[in-house]
């Protein structure tokens, strides 16, 4: 007899882990960003996309608001908030 | 053909027989004589091994994990503490279910360090989902490693082994061993032949992230799979007889025990000695047998019912102990009768290489006449035990 014992790979993306998510969300703000790219480098979920400055965001559904991007950003452009509050870009 | 051989040659030629793709092992008194020769074979190509060299026994079980998962047949040996740094890995190995097989020769755990032989390193791991065996004699050891990969690598079981065999006693005891010609083993071990592997043509995740809604249903197919091998195991040991002609394996071994008044339970080559003891007192008249148990994990629980349910009186002989509890194989055929009868009686003896001797059995059965004990530890020395600290020897 066999529990579930193998899965197909990736499946750890049908787990939104977002959910996880207990204190603060990040914020991005987009007004000074210099698309460094370090946020989306330092992501422990890899869940920042972007590519253009003041394009990059996070997927919420995956992000567990460890707060390294907002921690490394050079340019402050990222804060962390409390969680009832509006995610996206500032403006 | 029939060879001289002390008990860790005979089973390295017991699996290089098998031809493990990959042995990993990490020396380890006194297992160490059997992964050396295991080395000699690859070297010497008589063996066509990947033999990888590893800086403990901990990646020891990881390469053989890694292995088996790849589709590989593999092999490795340890004992002991290296038995116990393995045991994250092994758990894991039996999670995955992957049928790695292993042979562990037994040796007493640390603090005080001891290289002597007891059963305490496997029976701590009896919880980890590997089917465990026990040999008596060298010739066992050599032919339980040829049915553990007959038996884990059923499709229907995939279960990984430890095919346990005293340490010293067994592994630098010299026996004569019949070793089988390789034709008869290809015919009964065809080539591995994995149902799910590593495979980038058709990739599969193993070992990841159960979480509360499917961790227990792993746990419940491991177990149910473990009750399985209680009809397989015979059924492994028949195939083998009819292939070798000679004895397989087999959930319990029972020696004199139909006209028995006490019948002692042991495990491993400890078994050799009652049965001369059994001898002795049968020439007097004393009507005494032997169950040994050779399959540990599972529990054979009916077999031991039906061999000691008219048995007046039952002698458990651990060579392990669960620290404030009992022997663990008392706690287990106890068990199996709850307050029926026979009256069951625990022993402890021979841990840390203690000899248990003919003297040691008789002993036990003279306390057995006296009282029903749960925990009777043979052969103290109370000369070495005092109320205060002292520093001893």
């Amino acid at each position: 007899m066999f529990g579930p014992l193998i899965a197909k790979p990736a499946s750890s993306r049908a787990n939104k882990t977002g959910s996880w998510r207990s204190a603060k969300k990040p914020r991005y703000l987009h007004q000074n960003c210099i698309a460094c790219g370090l946020c989306k480098l330092v992501c422990p979920e890899s869940c920042i996309e972007g590519k253009e400055k003041n394009t990059y965001m996070p997927d919420y559904e995956y992000c567990k608001g460890c707060g390294l991007c907002a921690y490394i950003c050079p340019k402050k452009d990222i804060e962390m908030v409390p969680e009832h509050e509006k995610g996206e870009k500032a403006k | 053909m029939k060879q001289f051989l002390e008990g860790s040659f005979a089973v390295a030629e017991g699996a290089k027989l098998c031809k493990p793709g990959v042995v990993s092992a990490y020396p380890i008194t006194p297992q160490t004589h059997i992964v050396e020769r295991l080395a000699d074979f690859v070297a010497t190509g008589s063996l066509n091994a990947q033999f990888v060299n590893v800086e403990s026994e901990h990646s020891a079980a990881t390469v053989v994990l890694g292995a088996c998962a790849a589709g590989v047949r593999v092999f490795t040996a340890t004992s002991s503490q290296g038995l116990i740094y393995m045991s994250e890995v092994l758990f894991n190995i039996a999670g995955m279910r992957f049928p790695v097989v292993m042979v562990c020769a037994n040796r007493a755990l640390s603090a005080p360090i001891n290289i002597w032989n007891d059963q305490q390193d496997a029976v701590s791991l009896r919880d980890s989902g590997w089917v465990q065996v026990y040999a008596e004699n060298n010739q066992e050891a050599l032919d339980f490693v040829l049915q553990a990969y007959k038996l884990g690598e059923n499709p229907k079981i995939m279960l990984p082994i430890i095919v346990n065999m005293d340490g010293f006693i067994l592994t630098h005891g010299m026996e004569t061993v019949d070793v089988p010609a390789n034709e008869l083993v290809d015919k009964f071990l065809p080539p591995y032949k994995a149902p799910y592997k590593l495979d980038v043509e058709n990739p599969m995740s193993f070992g990841l992230l159960g979480d509360p809604t499917v961790y227990i249903e792993t746990r419940y197919a491991l177990h149910k799979t473990l009750e399985d091998c209680l009809s397989m195991i015979p059924q492994v040991g028949k195939e083998f007889e009819a292939t070798f002609g000679r004895k397989g394996l087999d959930l319990v071994e029972l020696y004199k025990v139909e006209d028995a008044k006490t019948v002692i339970v042991a495990m491993g080559s400890v078994c050799g000695t009652i049965k001369d003891y059994i001898d002795t007192q049968r020439e007097e008249g004393k009507k005494i047998g032997l169950l040994r148990i050779v399959s540990y994990r599972p529990f054979p629980k009916e077999k031991v019912y039906e061999a000691l349910k008219k048995i007046p009186k039952v002698l458990v002989l651990d060579k392990s102990i669960s620290l404030g509890s009992e022997g663990p194989l008392y706690t287990e055929v106890k068990s199996v009768f709850a307050n029926k009868k026979p009256k069951v009686s625990g022993f402890v003896a021979g841990l840390g290489g203690r000899d248990i001797t003919i003297e040691t059995i008789k002993d036990m059965v003279d306390i057995s006449r006296k009282k029903e004990v749960r925990c009777e530890f043979l052969g103290l020395r109370p000369e070495l035990l005092k109320e205060d600290f002292y520093v001893g020897i």
